[in-house]
């Protein structure tokens, strides 16, 4: 078993050494469907972190009425923070609100002189909520419409937000899809020319292949060492597409900052160049061995 | 040692079938040399499939060192083909592969290990006569070298029996008279030798069992028989 072993690994070292040029090529073929692989990751990352950051923007807000008591306030407060759809509740008194809108504006005279002609101050406390998904915004503006003390409210942002929340959410839905879909497509694309490639390169081998079953050899030794060549054109392929990647993305970063603020790629790729690096070489070796084993079934019939 | 019972071989394609073999008999005993003539297409290659289990017979028995072709799975074909060796006119070695790998290759194969590669691929390339061309790859080698490393590779397992297609039929006379030489001396240390050719010559001098076909029919089965086609 070990002497079988060790021979099926010394012959799938000896092929890929001895057809050099057929190696080198099926792995420079394995390096692009790689990095198209890595392209599709970071698509997926960029797209999802754009529309979170997105998502991030859009609360709605609830105002009360200038006489509503804020113990009236702190209940809905309280009523909505018990909701399952919604993450955040942030309360702003009257007060506080004015606070920030002077400090907004102290550069504006008008403004200043304008509240300080005022005895009463003419802002609304709030209540601005935060939900988990975008969708259950309408849930909430449905709720509040239907509470109890909804006398206390002045007005819901949600119907001035909504035409946006709903346009995101279907741009949100869209983008998934798309990638969903171009994930898939590329993927099969990039397997199939893989595999096409390891095909051929098994086909140059047909002869040797019957010949190896006259001699005696068993399927799995013959076998062996066209998977052994796969799992080192995954091994090379994947260390390479990973170390291709580093500059592409050291360089792009900064562009992609431009559009998405929050995004630092560069840094998601080293705190994750481990897993990167790893899955890039476990896809490419599972590449690799699948090919490999399938293209041969149909010479070993003989 | 090789049974042929009533044997029939027939190749269908779409609807034309061809017979290759017609009900074919004949036994082959230990330490026969034992030659096959006829035409092209008269039934020899289809005796040696059906030998070494490329193909079944479509009707009929082969048994082949006590192993039932018919019933033969897939997964025992290899232990099948390592009691039998086969060479060809077209000499089928590995071309990645040294003289000295392509007859270690047999034994790896088997499973063999590698203390008994060091001792016996030497040995065998010795008795064919290719000591210095140990580490030599096909493409520099003659066409009598190649089909030499190809007996030592047919004979490292020591097999039963040694076939032999058409194995002098790319070879100049000369080369030819060694291959055969060899062969007959593999034939003299106990393996049957069973040999297809054209070559008249060849058969005449040997001077020994001839079994003739014709249309898939066997026509003559001699003892010390000669090369002769109606």
């Amino acid at each position: 078993m070990f002497t079988a072993l060790s021979r099926v690994i010394k012959y799938g070292l000896f092929n890929f050494w001895r057809s050099g040029w057929l190696s080198a090529a099926t792995i420079i073929i394995m390096i692009v469907t790689l990095i198209v692989f890595e392209g599709l990751i970071f698509f997926n990352v960029l797209t999802k972190q754009a529309l979170e950051s997105l998502k991030d923007k859009i609360d709605i807000s609830v105002y009360f009425n200038q006489e509503s008591s804020e113990d009236g306030i702190l209940k809905i407060k309280k009523s909505l923070e018990d909701l399952s759809e919604v993450k955040k509740v942030e309360y702003l008194s009257k007060e506080k609100a004015l606070e920030i809108f002077k400090e907004k504006h102290k550069e504006d005279q008008t403004i200043s002189e304008a509240l300080r002609e005022l005895d009463v101050n003419p802002l609304l406390a709030s209540l601005n909520i935060k939900a988990y998904d975008t969708k259950d915004y309408g849930i909430i503006n449905t709720y509040l419409n239907n509470n109890s003390s909804k006398n206390l409210i002045n007005k819901i942002s949600y119907a001035q937000n909504s035409t946006i929340i709903d346009r995101l959410n279907r741009i949100m839905g869209t983008m998934n899809k798309i990638g969903t879909f171009l994930t898939i497509l590329f993927s099969f694309i990039a397997v199939l020319i893989t595999f096409n490639t390891i095909r051929l390169a098994i086909y140059s081998n047909r002869e040797e292949i019957g010949i190896m079953r006259l001699v005696g050899a068993s399927n799995s030794f013959i076998r062996g060492p066209y998977v052994v060549e796969g799992i080192i054109y995954g091994i090379i392929a994947g260390i390479f597409s990973f170390i291709i990647l580093i500059p592409a993305i050291y360089y792009g970063s900064p562009y992609i900052k431009i559009f998405i603020p929050e995004m630092n790629i560069w840094s998601y790729l080293i705190s994750n160049s481990m897993n990167i690096l790893s899955y890039q070489i476990i896809f490419g070796v599972a590449l690799g061995i699948a090919s490999s084993s399938i293209a041969i079934r149909k010479y070993l019939r003989v | 040692m090789i049974t042929f019972q009533n044997v029939s071989k027939v190749y269908k394609m779409n609807e034309h079938s061809s017979v290759a073999l017609d009900d074919a008999s004949f036994n082959i005993e230990a330490k026969e040399f034992v030659s096959l003539v006829g035409k092209s297409g008269a039934g020899k290659s289809t005796i040696i499939k059906l030998i070494i289990g490329e193909e079944k017979p479509t009707k009929g028995k082969v048994i082949v060192s006590s192993h039932d072709i018919n019933k033969l799975k897939m997964n025992q074909l290899p232990h099948l083909r390592r009691h039998i060796g086969v060479i060809f006119q077209d000499f089928r070695l590995l071309n990645n592969k040294t003289a000295f790998e392509n007859v270690a290759f047999a034994l790896e194969a088997a499973g063999r290990p590698q203390v008994e590669i060091e001792e016996y691929v030497p040995q065998a390339l010795e008795m064919v006569g290719l000591k210095d061309k140990v580490s030599h790859f096909p493409s520099e080698l003659s066409g009598g070298e190649k089909q030499r490393v190809a007996i030592a590779r047919a004979m490292i397992n020591h097999p039963d029996v040694l076939i032999a297609d058409e194995p002098t039929g790319n070879l100049d006379p000369f080369n030819s008279a060694e291959i055969i030489k060899l062969l007959l001396k593999i034939n003299e240390l106990g393996t049957v030798v069973i040999l297809a050719t054209h070559d008249k010559n060849i058969v005449d001098n040997l001077n020994k069992r001839v079994i003739s076909f014709e249309d898939g029919k066997i026509i003559r089965d001699e003892q010390k028989g000669k090369y002769i086609l109606t």
